[in-house]
């Protein structure tokens, strides 16, 4: 077990790091593998961690979370955990595949890849390497950006473990994938898993993915995600995030989409400590469809950051963006927005909005929605809007006799469930709509932080009586 | 009809730049490049006070220290400030009594320009201040104001008879540690208008400067001061061209306004410095700093601009809103053309309660140019039912131009509403078929279309400008579409 404290610089530890283990960092990586890695780890020599002087970090200062002692475990070891016993998921009726990464790694009862009966292959990165490497081959860094910043060149430095997702051609997958992401130790863990998901040509699947801290030590998560959805695939990719307040979490998600490829994403963060996303798309080819919807309710110091970019780089392409944030107390929250427009991207249909309340005079929105535009036959918008709940619609609400709290939760219910609502698995859009409507009563900050662990069976009820409107 | 469009597009984005010609005055420059001694030589011509003099070289020594800003999304070659002349001056013997002694060729030019200077135009209402190159040539109706304690002049004129309130007001707005180029403008600044509305007095007629670069290779710093004493009322405009060369010219001013308690102020600018040729040779480089502070209670500033030339412009007209009650207005139309770049939006700080501010800007982009909106909207803890309206919209004009739109909003209390909308689209087929249908040709539907797309902003101008801007929107962009 390697391990490595923090006390000059985090940056030159992990070049220590990397110089130190190459060999188990390469294991089963292929000559073109080794030199993507080599050059990563040359890009994050180059660019260092990010700081508040870049553009796109003005507002997201890291540098405080990079000062823990953290642990970073880069020997493989078969992980032994029992994961029911350590986690349930207790949304009712939702059928799920579910695959777990615990602290980073993978972890598994009988095999750490499955290969289902239509020749989807669903498992473990490491071992998909070892199985399917021209798969991996042909995909690995191939949609990533290296240069976007340090931690991305850094991940894919050191690239290891992660979920590996492959659905072949012509292929429906039915049952949706839960991919539940749980860090639990004690140690303080720095962790940088690893993703690729290919959807290959005309076929569909639904992930659903969980970011879930059980416990309350410092922690830190540099996840990359790298999806190919192909020509006339499609993917719902339903991200559910409930962190512990002392739990650092990078996504960045990088989705490259040809042809008629169509991508539906929810992002629900309910409870963060430091959570940045972001969220990469190329929509290169024509006739895409990129629907992005995202909400993020934070309180006390929370801080949650959303970073999107969709590029159209070809004709006939829709995207559609709608972010909602409620922010209490002195919590944080920065979204920022870019669509662009290339030069032959005619006929492009972008629009996107942000939407926030800020419910203290502590809490702090920074939002940033831009656009640029190369071609003319287009149509784009943004909107973002501050503000606190309508004074009119309260003043309907409390002439029918509710109560001053009863109607400020309807309405803030309200104002989320837009978002909400577009989530495409019923199952889960009724337990998310409780687990908000929770959260906005604060119920869940008295919980154990895990939403999926609550341990009321039956669906929370809305405490508002709608037959009396 | 695509061909028809075509040559309309051909025949109005060559058409010519009509306040391109050259006046042959005789001019008095400084020796090119700039240091120490450039500083202190202007300084020198210009007989300033001690104090002047200090405030120069403090800019200039801390502009040493500062490199060109690059966050902005325009492209341009390095400047060579060492290959620049900062100070040009038309030649003149003794100061000026009565316009007769004024050097007829630059009575011709300002005629020429449809700028008269003639006190027989009193009846139309503007008092002018005439600036050509470095300097100052002419202030008309000064008596006239005079008369109401309103002191209009220039800049050198104002450090010499009213040092008081220059050295209360200049740099308090946009210091010199403010930017690179407020840092040079504040070393090298030739001139300017100086303006100052004494308590409860509106300002009975409009007051205008008129800025010309006549020089070659000569820079234009110049420096505008407003202040709007308690419950004092002005509007102000200006206006500006550039003779037709091939170099580009470095144009960078400061204009900085106050507003006291119940004041407001009225600004107003058409801006069309040469832009260059169609190739995108030529053309000024418009680096302006503008920035309002309404600094009373119930003040009230409001930038109108209308942005049709310059091969580069970066400009943020900004305000920040510290009085309770404070109004911060900010309208704009930015046409770009051929490869014309504007990077052009506003600051709006709130600090002051219940301050409100609105912002329409529209950008007009054809051909191979590039027109961005950047724009802040800060609104701070104390800043309590603060509420703000952002408006902007990008029209675009062919398939080779760029239209972007980087708005920030940081709201930091709950009390406060702020709204942000924007929309990027071409000429609609619809309007464009309609107006055809009903007779219209094509050009005229377009240049109707346009113009109704920027009224909202052009219904702002005062009167004499808004005529001159809707001439100068239809010249850049008729039949522009793509």
């Amino acid at each position: 077990m390697e391990q490595i404290t923090i006390d000059i610089s985090l940056k030159d530890k992990m070049l220590a790091l990397f110089e130190k283990n190459k060999q188990l960092l390469f294991k089963n990586n292929s000559k073109s593998m080794i030199d993507i890695k080599n050059n990563a780890i040359a890009k994050f020599n180059e660019i260092g961690f990010p700081h508040t002087k870049l553009e796109e970090w003005r507002l997201t200062n890291i540098e405080p979370y990079l000062k823990a002692e953290y642990q970073h475990h880069l020997q493989t070891k078969p992980i032994d955990v029992d994961i029911e016993s350590i986690f349930q998921c207790e949304v009712p009726d939702l059928d799920t595949f579910v695959v777990v990464l615990f602290n980073g790694r993978y972890i598994y009862k009988h095999t750490p890849l499955t290969k289902l009966d239509n020749g989807t292959i669903i498992g473990s990165f490491e071992k998909a390497l070892e199985e399917y490497p021209e798969i991996i081959e042909k995909h690995f860094n191939k949609y990533a950006k290296n240069d976007k910043n340090g931690f991305v060149a850094l991940n894919t430095a050191f690239a290891q473990d992660g979920i590996f997702i492959y659905v072949p051609q012509n292929i429906i997958v039915e049952q949706a994938i839960q991919i539940i992401n749980i860090i639990n130790t004690t140690e303080e863990v720095f962790v940088q898993p690893r993703n690729l998901f290919i959807v290959e040509k005309n076929s569909s699947i639904t992930l659903v993915s969980c970011d879930h801290s059980l416990t309350q030590t410092n922690s830190f998560s540099n996840a990359v995600t790298e999806i190919l959805i192909d020509e006339n695939a499609q993917l719902n990719h339903i991200r559910v995030q409930n962190k512990g307040k002392n739990s650092t979490l990078l996504n960045t998600t990088f989705v490259e989409q040809k042809n008629y490829a169509m991508l539906t994403s929810n992002v629900l963060t309910l409870n963060s400590g430091f959570i940045r996303n972001d969220l990469d798309i190329s929509l290169n080819g024509e006739g895409c469809e990129a629907n992005l919807y995202g909400i993020y309710l934070a309180d006390k110091t929370q801080f949650v950051d959303n970073h999107t970019f969709v590029d159209h780089l070809l004709p006939n392409s829709n995207s559609k963006e709608l972010y909602k944030g409620i922010l209490d107390d002195k919590a944080k929250a920065v979204f920022s927005g870019k669509v662009m427009v290339r030069r032959d991207a005619q006929k492009t249909n972008a629009f996107q909005a942000n939407k926030n309340i800020l419910l203290t005079d502590e809490a702090t929105i920074n939002t940033k929605p831009h656009l640029e535009i190369y071609a003319d036959d287009v149509k784009c918008s943004h909107g973002a809007t501050v503000g606190q709940l309508d004074n009119e619609a309260m003043f309907y609400l409390r002439s029918r006799g509710l109560g001053e709290d009863c109607a400020r939760m309807l309405l803030m219910y309200a104002f989320a469930d837009e978002v909400i609502n577009k989530i495409p698995i019923e199952a889960l859009r009724v337990r998310l709509g409780n687990m908000v409507s929770k959260r906005l009563r604060g119920e869940l900050s008295v919980c154990d932080q895990c939403v999926m662990h609550c341990n009321s069976k039956s669906p929370t009820q809305f405490n508002i009586d709608l037959s009396k409107l | 009809m695509e061909n028809d469009k075509n040559n309309i597009i051909q025949e109005l984005t060559q058409g010519d730049y009509k306040y391109g010609f050259v006046t042959d005055i005789e001019t008095e420059t400084s020796p090119i490049g700039l240091s120490e001694d450039t500083v202190r030589y202007i300084s020198a011509k210009k007989n300033e006070p001690e104090f002047m003099l200090e405030f120069r070289l403090k800019a200039y020594r801390h502009w040493l220290t500062l490199t060109e800003p690059t966050w902005a999304h325009l492209h341009h070659p390095p400047i060579d400030y060492q290959n620049i002349i900062f100070y040009a001056a038309p030649k003149k013997q003794q100061t000026l009594n009565s316009l007769d002694e004024v050097d007829p060729e630059l009575l011709k030019t300002f005629n020429k320009l449809g700028i008269s200077l003639e006190e027989q135009k009193l009846f139309s209402g503007v008092a002018v201040d005439a600036v050509v190159d470095s300097i100052s040539v002419k202030t008309t109706f000064k008596e006239t104001l005079s008369e109401k304690g309103i002191i209009f002049c220039s800049y050198s004129e104002a450090v010499k008879e009213h040092p008081d309130l220059v050295k209360k007001y200049m740099g308090s707005v946009v210091p010199y540690t403010d930017n690179f180029f407020a840092a040079l403008n504040s070393a090298v600044f030739s001139d300017g208008s100086f303006c100052y509305i004494p308590p409860g007095v509106r300002c009975p007629i409009e007051l205008s400067t008129y800025f010309r670069i006549n020089a070659a290779n000569s820079g234009q710093f110049e420096r505008t001061l407003i202040i709007a004493d308690e419950g004092s009322y002005v509007s102000y405009m200006e206006g500006c061209t550039a003779p037709m060369r091939d170099e580009n010219q470095l144009h960078a001013a400061i204009v900085e306004i106050i507003a006291h308690d119940n004041a407001e102020v009225k600004y107003s600018t058409v801006q069309n410095w040469y832009p260059g040729n169609k190739n995108g040779d030529g053309g000024i480089y418009n680096f302006v700093t503008k920035r309002g502070f309404c600094k009373g209670h119930n003040s009230k500033i409001s930038w109108t601009q209308v942005e049709t030339g310059s091969a580069i412009t970066w400009k943020y007209p900004s305000l920040i809103l510290k009085g309770d009650n404070s109004v911060g207005e900010f309208y704009s139309v930015a046409v770009t053309n051929n490869y014309q770049q504007a990077d052009t939006g506003t600051k709006m700080i709130h600090l002051g309660k219940n301050t409100k501010s609105t912002v329409i800007s529209k950008g007009i982009s054809a051909g191979k140019s590039n027109n961005s909106y950047r724009g802040l909207i800060k609104v701070s803890k104390n800043a309590i039912n603060s509420r703000n309206y952002t408006q902007c919209d990008s029209l675009l004009l062919g398939d080779k131009c760029g239209a972007h739109t980087f708005p920030y909003i940081e709201t930091n209390n709950k009390s406060s509403i702020v709204e942000h909308e924007a929309t990027t689209s071409k000429i609609s087929e619809d309007q464009l078929f309609y107006c055809l249908q009903r007779g219209i040709d094509n050009e005229s539907a377009i240049s109707l279309i346009v113009n109704g797309y920027a009224k909202e902003v052009l219904n702002k101008l005062p009167m004499e400008f808004a005529v001159e801007a809707q001439k100068l929107l239809s010249i850049s962009l008729e039949g522009s579409v793509g």
